[in-house]
Formats: structure tokens, sequence, C-alpha cells
């Protein structure tokens, strides 16, 4: 009955741009104990490497939030919009 | 460089509203959109009230594609496993003019587009605007990508993100303590089975509230709207909230919490997920408004903080069109007298507070303060369905007197100085 967030972001109108619209200070996110990015995503895109201890956004699902920008108050995320032509294209809004 | 009268920069409701007016007074308007076409980067929860906005729009928002006329409110109070729901309903609401109706921003900004489209705006989809262009320490025109384009006046209608806002120094960075962010899910089911399941008549439609453990704790409450065919349903939640809550519960996991209670899943069941949104709202009320306008540039909607949740209703898209119509109508005065000063523009303000946009804002200057208060989250909702637990509730022992049982849960819970405190916050609502 539950679909997983992934299952629910497969469903939306999604034209993605080959390079991401998200970009991460891994300086500043070594030193990040809370991982806020994580909790606040609505789409679960933040997650941690655990190979490389990097922290790793998949921008393809984006939902154009911008939640994860303002939760992280230590400035590591650099965020656009994606250009013209890219990005979710909400169906129903 | 060549200018053109105004350039627009978002295609939502102030955007729209905006480019509307302004073509109608026959200047040369450009909108760009970012999205493939208005409406299709915008959320709403949503549900409009017309009775503000008829004036600014005349004769075109009494033959909008709206969903359906509200005609109940429905208040669901949860805790664990247990629930309060109540209803208003109110017969003249089922008769026109209506009060509100629910709306999906795809269908209603693109019509809104095409509107202003007849009266001679030019609207550019697929355009992110980048750079805001100077000239004589004036904003003078945009740039997107390599494209720029002059104008006389920019209004930035860019959503409750707003970079222009921030690059033209007239708002500071987003803080998580002024924002919220909004999760929403639309399921489909046929318009029949909607009416039946929630007893309504054709085009009637209900909006419904859900507070108190949905959210944790956290600062936020559910909704639900029931649209032609289709429902919406999601949840706001105060990023600081979701930041500094203890327990962690992450916003994908509190959503999924929210729709799988069963007091959602009654209204929601068998129906297809369609869609899954998400979007910030401003929750700081006046606070978090920034500067309204500089030399050539104005600023609406969203983009300007224009949003106020009082618990039971949440207000935005009011102020989308009021603000787009003021600021199209200070910039068409500026334009005529060929004064784009930012002492010009500053009556954009002046029109703000002799309308219900700002003196609102203004009314309800502490109502995130309020609202903030975590007993609201937890207490209250606790002490509502523990009361009516008890009240309803027979076992193998003999049963307590009403008032006692009423006296005994309220001391439990509010019969204290926390409550008293709280009472006296609400004063300032």
């Amino acid at each position: 009955m539950t679909m997983k967030v992934e299952e629910k972001l497969a469903l939306n109108a999604m034209k993605n741009d080959s390079k991401s619209h998200i970009l991460l200070d891994q300086g500043i996110c070594s030193a990040c104990k809370e991982r806020m990015c994580i909790a606040v995503c609505p789409a679960h895109l933040y997650s941690l490497n655990e190979e490389t201890g990097e922290m790793v956004v998949e921008y393809a699902g984006c939902l154009e939030c911008g939640t994860c920008m303002i939760a992280c108050v230590y400035g590591s995320i650099t965020w656009d919009y994606p250009g013209g032509e890219f990005g979710v294209q909400y169906r129903y809004g | 460089m060549d200018k053109i009268d105004a350039i627009v920069v978002g295609g939502g409701l102030a955007g729209l509203s905006a480019a509307y007016r302004l073509a109608d007074a026959g200047k040369q308007v450009i909108l760009l959109e970012r999205g493939d076409a208005p409406g299709s980067k915008n959320v709403t929860g949503g549900r409009i009230y017309v009775d503000p906005i008829r004036s600014y729009l005349p004769g075109v928002i009494d033959s909008a594609p709206f969903e359906r006329h509200v005609v109940r409110e429905m208040i669901t109070v949860l805790d664990e496993g247990s629930a309060l729901q109540f209803e208003y309903g109110n017969e003249k609401w089922k008769k026109e003019p209506f009060m509100s109706h629910t709306v999906l921003r795809a269908k209603f900004d693109s019509w809104l587009a095409d509107r202003a489209g007849a009266k001679g705006a030019f609207i550019i989809p697929r355009k992110k605007v980048d750079e805001l262009l100077y000239e004589d320490g004036r904003v003078a025109g945009i740039r997107s990508g390599s494209e720029e384009i002059g104008a006389h006046v920019v209004i930035a209608a860019d959503g409750a993100l707003s970079f222009l806002a921030q690059k033209a120094g007239l708002r500071q960075p987003h803080r998580p303590e002024n924002l919220a962010v909004a999760v929403k899910e639309i399921y489909q089911l046929d318009e029949k089975t909607i009416e039946e399941r929630f007893g309504l008549g054709p085009g009637e439609g209900v909006a419904g509230l859900f507070m108190g453990s949905v959210t944790r704790g956290l600062f936020g409450g559910g909704f639900l709207y029931t649209n032609r065919d289709t429902i919406s349903v999601g949840l706001v939640v105060g990023i600081d909230s979701l930041i500094h809550g203890a327990g962690g519960f992450d916003a994908p996991g509190l959503m999924e919490g929210f729709t799988g209670r069963s007091e959602v899943q009654r209204w929601i069941r068998g129906g297809e997920l369609r869609e899954y949104s998400a979007h910030v709202i401003s929750e700081a009320g006046i606070g978090a408004v920034p500067k309204l306008y500089t030399g050539g540039m104005l600023v609406a909607g969203d983009a300007a903080g224009f949003a106020l949740n009082l618990g039971l209703t949440v207000r935005g898209m009011e102020f989308a069109i009021a603000s787009g119509a003021m600021a199209a109508d200070t910039a068409v005065l500026a334009l005529d007298g060929n004064d784009l000063s930012e002492s010009s523009l500053s009556r954009y303000e002046k029109r703000l507070r002799e309308s219900f946009v700002l003196p609102d804002m203004e009314t309800f200057r502490h109502s995130r303060e309020i609202l903030d208060r975590q007993r609201f989250f937890t207490v209250y909702p606790r002490f509502m369905c523990e009361l009516f637990d008890e009240l309803f509730t027979v076992g193998d022992k003999p049963k307590e007197g009403l008032y006692r049982t009423a006296r005994r849960v309220a001391k439990k819970y509010v019969l204290n100085m926390e409550t008293l405190k709280d009472l006296l916050a609400a004063r300032k609502l």
C-alpha cells in the first residue's frame, strides 16, 4: 500500500539537465554533524556515501522547493533553479 | 539599451496578474516563466478566496477554471491512534457567489496566462532569469542565459525563494525560522466517488485541516482539499522545527505517516497517486516582508513574503493577485509620468497599505510566534482526544460523572500556568 518516495518521484513529469543545479561544499559537509539536508528534503535526495564519506545529492528528482538550501545554515549548498526547459513540470500543482 | 515598458519575472498568480493589468493598460509587457508553461512550477494547498481579488481582475475571476466551491470545513485533531473530527458547514456557502474554491495551479495559471496573452502580454516560457541589469544605479532589465532584455521596470514575482529580491538587496538570505516546507500528493478518484464519499452535491467541495500528532509535535499541520476528480492532501512543517525537532523525523517519513493514518486513508483510499510535490511557504508574516521596491523594480506575491497562516485559514493566493495588480498599476503610473525612480515606485507600498494586503499582514503580525507555541501541536490535541476517549469509554468499573472526568483530564493537561500563558499570548492573534 505505502509507496517509497522514489516511486512517488517517478510519477512526476521531469526533464533532467546533464549538470546538477545543486552543488555541495564537501569541506563544509565533512565538518557537519547534523546533516539536516537528509531529513528536510521532501524527495529524500541527500545521503552520505559511507565509502568516501562524502555527501551525495541526487539532483535529478528535485522538486525545486529550496528547503535544503534554507536548512543548511552552514552554507554548504549552492542552489539555483535548473535552467529553463529542465526540472520538474507539475501537471496538477 | 533598447527598453520595453515592463518585464515580469515569474508566471504565478502575482506575475500573471501584473502582466494582465499592464497589458490591459496598453503597456508592452514580457513575462518570463522558467517552466514549460505558467503554472508548471507552482504548487498550492489549495484554496482561493475570491471576494478579496474580484476587483483586481474584473470580469476574469468569475469565469476561472476552479475545481470545487468549498461548502464545508473539516477539522481533525489527531493523537496517536485516536482522533476527534468536527465540521462546520453553512447552507449559504452552497449558493452563488461562492466564497472560496479549491484550485490546481497548473490548470489555473495557464488559463490566467491565456487571459493575459489575449490582452497583449507576451508570455515566454522556458526562460530562467539569471541576473538583473542596472543602468544609472537603477534596475533596467534582466539577463537570461546570454540574452539581455532592457525594461523601464521589472516586476519580480519569482516566488517564495525570490533570488531577484535578494540580488537587488531588498531582502536578506532566507532563514529556517521564517519558512515552512509543504509536501503534497494528488490522488485521482472519479467525480462521483468524491461526491459520495464526502457527501457533496455536484461541484461542491470540502477543505480539511489536520492538527496534532501528524507533525509529531513539530510546528505545522496537514491539509486536504477536494478537487473535481482529484484530492490534494499534504503536510506543512516549519523548516527550523524539522531541524531542531528531536526524534529524527524526516519530511518524507512524516508525509508517509500522515497519509497512512486511517483518518486520511478513509478519504483517499482507492485513489491513484498522480503527483508528489513540494514548495516552501513564508510563515513569518510581515516580519519577513522585504523592502518592496527600488528604482526600476517592484516585488510581488510570495516573493514579497505575502502569505498568512492563521491556523484555521491559510492565505497566499489572494495576496499574490492583489499585490501583482497593484505593482502593475504603480508601474503604469510611473511609466506614464516617465519616472521609475525609487520614490516614484514607493507608491506601491502606499497602495498595499490602502488595500487588505499590508493591513492583514500587520494585524496578524504575531500569528507565527503564537502558533509556534509547541503545546498547540502536542498538549492541546492530546487533551482533546483523551477527554473524548474518557467520555466515550465504557469499562468494567463504575463510571465517574462527566464533570469529574472532564475536570480530571483538564487538570492533567490544561489547568496550569502554561495554558494561561498560551491564552495570554493568544490575545494577540
